[in-house]
């Protein structure tokens, strides 16, 4: 009984960091959209939707660097899986912490469904929510200091609890 | 004791208070000037959960996160 409850919490531990991937660095853009594909294109998923956030060259940034405190970003990540698989759907994503550099990728969020379009509405309520709610912060990196992004930052719902 | 965490762009070492709810929490970190603008635009987690309630409970051993606004992507 004992063992099955760990093979049960190991399990639940592997599906989530299958799911949801933290890296230090940019993105290995290929390597995690080919495996995502290989890995769904059998299940009967008749929609597969990728979305690639690029770092762009622009006031005078060399690039981004981001915090993510995972606790609170994993929460937020089963939160959505509970809904895509209500639609019988499955959200993927991936994020980097640390530094990327301009034209590469620091975000990756992916919707499989069976329907083209619970996909396409999925994909850009996920890619929304994530934008507001995600517990991840943003710095330009000019000069090579890092300074907050504070004016393309989303309060999040509940702000200003303890002014 | 409760431990106070600050998330992201907020340079603040973590702290630990004898607080029962967030309400003494809040009359504590308005004293700190520094801390105001993050006050007025930071969400708090207890334990990791969200909370919109000022009066919400605390005990012994628990975690309150503040979180700065926030843009991934």
């Amino acid at each position: 009984m004992e063992i099955k409850y760990l093979c049960f919490l190991l399990y639940v531990v592997v599906d989530m960091s299958e799911n949801l991937k933290i890296y230090d660095g940019d993105l290995p853009v290929n390597d995690i959209t080919n495996k995502w594909y290989e890995e769904f294109k059998n299940s009967n998923y008749g929609a597969i939707i990728t979305f690639v956030g690029v770092v762009r060259d622009e006031n005078n940034i060399s690039g981004l660097s981001f915090d993510i405190y995972e606790p609170i970003l994993n929460n937020w990540f089963n939160t959505w899986q509970q809904k895509a698989k209500e639609l019988n759907a499955i959200v993927l994503m991936a994020h980097s912490k640390g530094d990327v550099l301009n034209h590469q990728s620091s975000y990756i969020a992916a919707v499989c469904s069976p329907k083209r379009r619970v996909a396409l509405e999925l994909i850009d309520e996920f890619v929304e929510d994530f934008k507001a709610s995600a517990p991840i912060w943003k710095y330009d990196i000019i000069n090579n200091e890092k300074k907050y992004a504070l004016n393309r930052s989303t309060k999040i719902n509940g702000a200003g609890l303890l002014k | 004791m409760v431990k106070i965490e600050f998330l992201g762009p907020i340079k603040k070492e973590s702290m630990q208070v004898e607080i029962n709810n967030l309400n003494e929490l809040s009359e504590i970190l308005i004293q700190d000037s520094e801390l105001i603008p993050w006050l007025e635009n930071s969400a708090v987690a207890v334990n990791d959960i969200l909370v919109a309630n000022k009066n919400h409970p605390l005990e012994n051993g628990d975690k309150v996160s503040l979180l700065p606004p926030v843009c991934g992507g």
